[in-house]
């Protein structure tokens, strides 16, 4: 399901897609920036976001919302070549 | 997902993972540089600049039914996600009908949440239930 990705000597990133934080003064932006945390809540819709992943031999885009009708575990972890 | 790029995913599959589970890593393994996802979902750790052990159940509404954040040394328990899944699939073929008590699993009494059950609960489960 998820499309192949081209990639180049760039990193691919992803990041949240949907709906945007509403505009706000520069003065405000830097000092409420940090407080634009967490959107979670049992019972919500998951936050949307595209992410680049590594899934079977390629290079692919993921989008959270192209899952839905099935069931997903997202799994966040510390990093490739921990122990746990 | 991790703050690892999608070549370390790749070589971490390719050289440890595979020797591990056979076949390799069989679903995505999703990137999220600078934390940006999993800032949202409340499991960045910007101290650190890596995400902590966050697991979600996403419903095929897109809901979230269920999460779980761990600090990074302690390890998961693969069969309570399963289990929970199994519940939340449960009480959603149910349409709500039914809820699933401490410690169920597929086989074991549900209960029906209405009027006829409240102050009920005793007669129909048992404490000693939500520990085998």
């Amino acid at each position: 399901m998820p499309e192949e990705l081209k990639v180049g000597c760039a990193r691919p990133t992803g990041g949240p897609v949907g709906e945007e934080p509403p505009k706000k003064e520069i003065d405000e932006v830097l000092t409420k920036e940090k407080e634009v945390k967490s959107m979670i809540m049992v019972g919500r819709k998951a936050p949307d976001f595209i992410a680049p992943a590594y899934y079977k031999g390629k290079f692919v885009n993921v989008k959270l919302s192209d899952y839905l009708g099935k069931w997903v575990l997202l799994c966040f972890y510390p990093g490739d070549f921990t122990f746990v | 997902m991790s703050i690892d790029s999608i070549f370390v995913h790749k070589m971490w599959n390719d050289h440890e993972l595979s020797k591990m589970v056979k076949g390799g890593v069989p679903f995505p393994m999703l990137s999220d540089a600078g934390g940006k996802v999993g800032t949202i979902y409340g499991v960045y750790d910007e101290n650190a600049g890596v995400e902590t052990r966050g697991r979600f159940i996403i419903d095929p509404d897109g809901v979230i039914q269920g999460y779980e954040i761990l600090t990074p040394p302690v390890g998961r328990n693969v069969l309570e996600t399963i289990r929970q899944i199994q519940a939340f699939q449960h009480v959603r073929k149910s349409k709500g009908t039914e809820a699933t008590p401490s410690g169920w699993k597929p086989g074991k009494a549900t209960l029906k949440p209405g009027p006829d059950l409240v102050g009920k609960v005793w007669e129909v489960w048992k404490t000693k239930e939500a520990f085998d």
